[in-house]
């Protein structure tokens, strides 16, 4: 369906990548936000606590990370499109409830806006530690849907991707910002909403009798239903039936996991979504993500200057992992490179997708500041030698 | 009642009638715990002998007709397994039990 | 006389409240947490409150599985989060009444700031808190409600931590409706939810409850009857105490009633009139239906 007007704003627009977050959000018809201040994510919810109360929208600062998530999943289950914002020591406190909502099979959207880490880190000055985080963070098997935007405009865009990717599976999508993208200022284009594809919450049209809280019927997910339309249904956090009832037995949980990591890991063709460049015929394909994509983009150039077949391959969704795409690549190229404002983590992926097939090199920063783009042009030339 | 003993009648003692109740007792949803037989303000109940599949015992109607409906059995007990239900007038059988 | 055709119930009236299927339910015998459920639905149905609008928000612990039997849109959450949770439901459909049924340690443990935030905004949340004295669950440790001297599984040579007197901290939290009844005070405890239904803001009901298979074996106190016997000759009820005075020392006078009642806008009526003076006609409130966007070309309701 089209987008609510009411939260679209329309127009060219000189902002920046956490402004962009909060627009998108809205422009996505997020309606409900929980959020707690934390460097340098504070400016989306800024944004939204001025807008939201003129466009129908609740917002509410909650007193710690913990209660934003458990507030995020509550609001999700009336049928409300819901949101927090956060960045690492946030991120670390939301985990239980993101896998609340990975287990309740709850959409929803979690900004992360990475600084440098671990622990306080550095507040104010670009990181991107959390990748593995935002796979692995909670305990138990499940699955997410992680994206990088590397620009003002690519937020707007991707904040609304991830609600559209949250209804669709039924899963906490986690926008993975940087600090960069978070604080820099660029033109964003908001179109019309009526240009503004969204997806709406679908409903089940089960009579209330017979509605059961996670029956697939055939579908990806199973049918949503709100709190207070009178389906008197339950759902736990315990492994559970289709009923939605707690069932801890072996055969169960088996099932249960199978339906929270299934539906992700089944359509990744579908999720993934990947800026390649000159990847056809490429020697050594540069993989990155968030601002060091940007700066990938120049060395890129800049190797392609003395000659090597460099090609870029930027991750915008960075989970599910592009595997299989990896896999085919590393057949075919000399080399990986793999820049990252953290010790390497991505490239461990891609380390293990290349299969030993081709050369994988990380080029760890560890935070506080972008790559050189000469120091990555230099990595690659290596490479290709 | 005894106390009363002194006072007379009262007048409008014909227009009220005592409400009338039956106990219905699901056996099998009972712990044993022994709250309703205490509580009762009419002493209605008694700890069975018999057991239940479980293995507990539950309580029987030592009293029938003295229940006057209050619910106090079917409020205080945790397993939902006792409950009154208003009666006009005294029923074929003494009490009811149900096999759940 | 006419023969009138009596017709013999097999499941109590209340039964329409509890999801029947999923019985025998989990609690112990003797446990007091049935019992607390039954007068919340008794509650509600003497109330008639659209159970459509209702839900039930539940957090880990005995008390929590509370949600899983109630024929209400119901939600076991995670540990101490059901208040936050809860805010999150009521704030994005405000036409929903919301409950927040659990224990002491999930409210007032590890739900603590929770707990005093909620009561704080005066969020329109009606809790119910089960006190035990402990965390019965997991095997009877040491809650921050277990009476001074009292054993528990990480305390066995006696509680030494001063508890929480819950009343007081709800009150000056903010709370502007605080009562306390046990399990064995089910007519006082129904008139009692029944009353704090028609109220706003946030409404604590604490309820001492038996917890016979570990606070009262692991401190010998008998059976859950016993304890029960015991709420009964030490009960007192003082309606309108000071919530400075309703302690509980351990085997010593439980002090039961209505604590506090008094009027103040909840978090609703605040953010309401503000928005209204400081924005004006630009003021567009969340719509008692919810923030959910509806599919016009599609066949949902």
């Amino acid at each position: 369906m089209k987008a609510d007007p009411a939260g679209v704003l329309t127009g060219v627009h000189y902002l920046d990548g956490d402004f962009a977050a909060g627009e998108g959000a809205m422009a996505a018809g997020c309606r409900f936000v929980a959020g707690y201040p934390i460097t340098p994510s504070t400016e989306v919810v800024e944004r939204i606590a001025r807008r939201f109360p003129t466009i129908g929208g609740m917002f509410i600062q909650m007193e710690d990370e913990l209660a934003s998530m458990a507030a995020v999943v509550g609001a999700s289950w009336t049928g409300t499109k819901s949101m927090t914002v956060t960045s690492g020591p946030g991120f670390s406190l939301m985990m239980e409830n993101i896998g609340l909502a990975a287990m309740m099979e709850t959409p929803c959207v979690i900004v992360n806006v990475q600084r440098g880490g671990p622990s306080t880190g550095l507040p104010t000055m670009v990181g991107q530690g959390d990748m593995m985080q935002a796979r692995w963070g909670s305990h138990g098997d499940y699955e997410i849907i992680a994206l990088c935007p590397q620009s003002p405009q690519e937020t707007f865009d991707l904040t609304i991707d991830a609600f559209n990717l949250a209804e669709t599976y039924r899963v906490p999508v986690l926008l993975m910002m940087d600090e960069c993208v978070g604080h820099m200022t660029e033109k964003v284009v908001i179109p019309p909403a009526d240009r503004i594809e969204i997806v709406p919450r679908r409903l089940t049209s089960k009579p209330r009798g017979e509605f059961k809280p996670y029956q697939l019927n055939g579908n990806i997910v199973a049918d949503f239903a709100r709190a207070g339309d009178g389906y008197r249904f339950h759902t736990t956090g315990l492994t559970h039936d289709e009923r939605g009832y707690p069932a801890m037995n072996v055969e169960c949980q088996e099932q249960c996991v199978r339906r929270v990591t299934g539906k992700i890991t089944h359509n990744a063709d579908k999720i993934i979504r990947l800026d390649e460049d000159m990847t056809d015929g490429a020697e050594v394909v540069v993989v990155s993500y968030g601002i060091t994509a940007r700066v990938a983009r120049m060395a890129v150039e800049l190797a392609r200057a003395e000659g090597v077949r460099a090609a870029s391959l930027r991750l915008i969704t960075a989970w599910p992992f592009p595997a299989a795409r990896i896999r085919q690549l590393a057949m075919r190229v000399k080399a990986f490179v793999v820049p990252e404002i953290n010790r390497g983590q991505m490239v461990l992926e891609v380390e293990r997708c290349a299969r030993g097939a081709a050369d994988v090199i990380s080029l760890p920063h560890y935070g506080g500041s972008v790559h050189d783009p000469a120091a990555i042009a230099q990595e690659i030339v290596k490479a290709a030698q | 009642m005894t106390n009363l003993r002194y006072w007379r009648v009262p007048l409008d003692d014909g227009h009220f009638a005592r409400p009338r109740g039956e106990v219905v007792i699901v056996t099998e949803r009972c712990k044993g715990c022994a709250f309703c037989v205490e509580y009762c303000p009419r002493e209605v109940l008694a700890l069975s002998t018999t057991f239940n599949r479980k293995g507990y015992h539950p309580p029987k109607v030592a009293k029938p007709g003295e229940c006057v409906n209050c619910n106090l059995c079917e409020m205080i007990c945790p397993e939902f397994a006792i409950f009154s239900y208003a009666v006009t007038q005294q029923p074929a059988s003494a009490s009811a039990e149900v096999r759940a | 006389m006419s023969e009138t055709t009596i017709v013999e119930p097999k499941e109590p009236a209340i039964a329409a409240y509890l999801r029947m299927e999923r019985m025998p339910h989990v609690w112990c015998p003797e446990c007091g947490i049935g019992t607390a459920v039954k007068c919340f639905a008794t509650a509600l149905e003497r109330r008639k409150i659209d159970l459509d609008k209702a839900s039930i928000v539940s957090g880990i612990g005995c008390s929590g599985r509370a949600a899983g039997y109630m024929n209400l849109d119901g939600f076991h959450t995670t540990h101490g989060r059901a208040i936050p949770f809860a805010t999150g439901l009521k704030l994005s459909r405000p036409e929903l009444f919301v409950t927040v049924f659990s224990g002491d340690g999930d409210l007032a443990g590890i739900g603590g700031n929770h707990f005093i935030h909620a009561a704080r905004r005066n969020v329109d949340l009606l809790v119910i808190l089960i006190n035990n004295f402990t965390y019965g669950m997991t095997g009877g440790q040491n809650a921050p409600t277990t009476p001074l001297s009292a054993k528990s599984s990480t305390m066995p040579f006696g509680n030494f931590e001063p508890p929480f007197n819950l009343p007081q901290l709800a009150a000056s939290a903010g709370a502007p409706y605080v009562a306390r009844w046990t399990a064995l005070h089910v007519r006082q405890l129904v008139w009692t939810i029944e009353e704090a239904i028609g109220k706003k803001g946030f409404r604590l009901i604490e309820v001492i409850a038996p917890c016979p298979t570990l606070y009262a074996r692991l401190n010998k106190l008998g059976s859950g009857l016993d304890q029960m016997r015991f709420y009964h000759d030490n009960a007192e009820i003082r309606n309108g105490a000071d919530p400075r005075d309703v302690a509980i020392e351990f085997q010593q006078k439980i002090i039961c009633g209505k604590f506090v009642d008094i009027d103040r806008p909840s978090y609703h009526e605040l953010m309401h009139a503000h928005y209204r003076k400081v924005l004006g006609d630009k003021y567009v409130p969340m719509k008692p239906e919810g923030g959910w966007i509806s599919d016009r070309s599609g066949g949902t309701p």
